[in-house]
């Protein structure tokens, strides 16, 4: 019987399989940054081991640095020795790093395949859940958490119970006005964001396969929010002409050889999975979330479901505590409603395609003068990419400044918070309670709808203005 | 680690579902280099009125004096979202060994267990049975058993865990002790793949 994507790349890197117990695998990548690498250096210095494979680590700063004023000192104290204690840590056990005033600095999933380093048929980790984003170029990536983090560093493996896999099928064509981003919101919300919880996601079918690889990182980037272990996309010629050139992609001969590896990464047409969805493109519309966990999202255009459809009890009362949070009511739409502020960033949706899209809605056009915004290039060269574009005079002249590479307000750690109690349409993948700052009430959406209300103060269908 | 082996204990019952680890420990706290002290801060948001811990919030059951012990019971899907360890840190910190739901989300479950934390997966049905139950009654974890049973109405069931996993909890192993005794199975996989 032929294999499925997963299995194959599985099957190639399990060292050891335990008795009664978890499989050893070993790591290709490992991808790491300020906020859950420390207690891994101290432990493994407890130890008294070594990084096994330090040359196979990438670090960078991220999650707790400002995203204006990067070339001075950070001012929150706590942050700065955080930082500081990773450029220490790296500098003492050999670890490249891209830290803070680097041109490769940035969101760890953003510049992982911008430089190439992300390649197809790896295993990679970072201590972050949204790893899963670098199985867009048909790797088995996901998260994982600091105790884990010193195992890698310490044997360059990770135990791993093998998970059971699933595939969600996207055939058909996307209508307009709707990006890879409604893709994976309307498959969230569809499943729920337990629904893959235990499996590993392959995401295949024609609307797919027509992305390119910045839109099929925003797919499995989120894969993480309906508890999938990770996500994946089989790697193809857009895959394939995605990172041949890129810094650390393979050259010359050794580009041949790589790629005809490669070619041989795809599910075999007699494979199984424990599960399979369909979905058929032309039903999903651009989508918004209006909870507190990014399974709860329906069309722009839709209602908030009522709360006599939640038949149990704890359901019901987990949805009006989220309505409550959200100040929101049930069976209302969300059509017209003001916001304070738009968030556009994050590593769902940063990268160079994501303020393409943005700028082409508000080119010739003023803001909401009522919007504050957050405009947050993902890395170093996505911020270069824009200038050399022009792109930032399209922002210029809308009046929206465009400030400098990190995580921004994606997690309310650093600087860039949402004041308590008011709505952020955010292009990022988490509307937690407080996730953008205590009392923080963020909308999920994509870059066109985040666009949408930049220049109308209001949740607006962008179909509308298109 | 610290080794697991019996626990008979009270409970606190947190009857909400999609427990996530940003609510468990907020991201402003994941600011420290090192793994103590994060029980103060567990569900911080939760626990306070206004980021203020002069103001705990009367109706969240951290606060209610009438619950304690050494284990927390959940509703469905617990842990969701990051993978912060930091979550698995700040409930052994407050002083919890196990934690119950009907569901589990996998990082967390593996943070837990690298952390002497036994999450332990019960039915719908038996996590309904405990939250019926009053604040004095207790419950016992039997991790050599893989039981988990509900004193005063002696209602029992069995919970699953893999035998190696089992095994370092029984133990207090943990798996980097098994992996660095690896190093030349390691090694030897590394060469057969150049
Ligand atoms: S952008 Fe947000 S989700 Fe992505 S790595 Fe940073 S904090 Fe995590």
């Amino acid at each position: 019987m032929g294999k499925t994507l997963f299995e194959k790349i599985w099957d190639q890197h399990v060292v050891k399989q335990i008795e009664g117990g978890p499989s050893v695998v070993y790591i290709d990548k490992h991808f790491i940054h300020e906020v859950t690498s420390p207690q891994a250096f101290s432990g493994i210095e407890k130890r008294g081991a070594k990084l096994f494979r330090p040359q196979q680590v990438v670090a960078t700063a991220d999650h707790n640095v400002p995203t204006l004023h990067q070339e001075l000192p950070i001012k929150d104290a706590l942050s700065k020795f955080q930082v500081d204690t990773l450029i220490d840590n790296c500098k003492k056990h050999g670890v490249e790093l891209y830290g803070l005033g680097h041109q490769y600095q940035g969101i760890v999933h953003v510049i992982g395949p911008e430089l190439g380093i992300t390649q197809p048929g790896m295993t990679i980790v970072c201590g972050d859940s949204h790893t899963s984003t670098h199985g867009a170029f048909g790797s088995i990536a996901f998260g994982i958490g600091t105790s884990e983090v010193e195992m890698v560093f310490a044997s360059q493996c990770i135990m791993q119970t093998k998970p059971k896999v699933m595939r969600i099928n996207i055939d058909g064509a996307l209508k307009n006005g709707v990006v890879s981003k409604d893709i994976i919101l309307y498959i969230i919300a569809q499943i729920s964001a337990s629904g893959a919880t235990g499996y590993f996601v392959e995401y295949a079918g024609s609307a797919i396969r027509a992305l390119s690889m910045e839109a099929r990182m925003t797919i499995c980037n989120m894969s993480i929010e309906m508890g999938a272990r990770g996500g994946m996309i089989a790697p193809d010629q857009t895959t394939f002409d995605y990172i041949k050139g890129r810094l650390f992609a393979p050259k010359g001969a050794d580009w041949d050889a790589k790629l005809a590896v490669w070619k041989q990464l795809y599910t075999d047409a007699d494979a199984t999975f424990d599960l399979e969805i369909n979905i058929k493109a032309e039903d999903i519309d651009p989508m918004i979330t209006y909870g507190t966990n990014p399974g709860m999202g329906l069309s722009v255009r839709g209602t908030l479901p009522t709360t006599e459809s939640f038949k149990d009890a704890t359901e019901k009362q987990n949805y009006e505590k989220a309505l409550q949070y959200m100040g929101l009511k049930a069976g209302q739409s969300l059509l017209g409603m003001p916001v304070q502020h738009v968030f556009i960033g994050s590593c769902t949706n940063s990268r160079i395609e994501d303020f393409r899209l943005v700028a082409s809605i508000i080119k010739g056009k003023q803001k909401d003068p009522s919007i504050k915004t957050l405009v947050v290039p993902g890395s170093q060269e996505v911020a270069k990419q824009i200038k050399a574009e022009g792109l930032d005079k399209i922002f210029a002249d809308a009046g929206v400044e465009i400030r400098q590479a990190g995580c921004s307000a994606c997690l309310g750690m650093n600087e860039d918070k949402i004041p308590a109690g008011e709505y952020c349409v955010s292009t990022s993948n988490r509307n937690f309670e407080g996730r953008q700052g205590a009392g923080a009430r963020t909308l999920l959406a994509s870059p066109l709808t985040a666009a949408a209300a930049l220049l109308t103060g209001k949740i607006t269908d962008i179909r509308d203005i298109l | 680690m610290q080794s697991l082996q019996k626990l008979t204990s009270r409970f606190v019952p947190l009857r909400i579902e999609n427990v996530d680890t940003d609510q468990i420990i907020p991201a402003r706290f994941l600011k420290a280099t090192t793994k103590i002290g994060f029980g103060k801060n567990l569900f911080r948001d939760w626990r306070y009125e206004n980021d203020d811990e002069t103001k705990p919030k009367a109706d969240f059951v951290l606060n209610q004096p009438q619950y304690g012990g050494e284990i927390l019971v959940a509703a469905k899907n617990f842990g969701c979202g990051s993978s912060r360890e930091h979550a698995a840190w700040s409930i052994q910190d407050y002083g919890f060994k196990v934690v119950v739901s009907s569901f589990f989300a996998d990082i967390f479950k593996n943070n837990a267990l690298n952390n002497g934390v036994l999450p332990v997966t019960v039915s719908d049905a038996f996590l309904q049975e405990i939250f019926a139950v009053g604040a004095d009654d207790t419950l016992t974890v039997d991790l050599e058993a893989q039981t988990i049973t509900i004193n005063t109405t002696g209602s029992s069931e069995k919970f699953e865990i893999n035998s190696y996993k089992k095994t370092c909890l029984l133990n207090g192993y943990d798996d980097i002790d098994y992996l660095l005794n690896m190093k030349a199975e390691i090694e030897a996989f590394e060469q057969s793949k150049k």
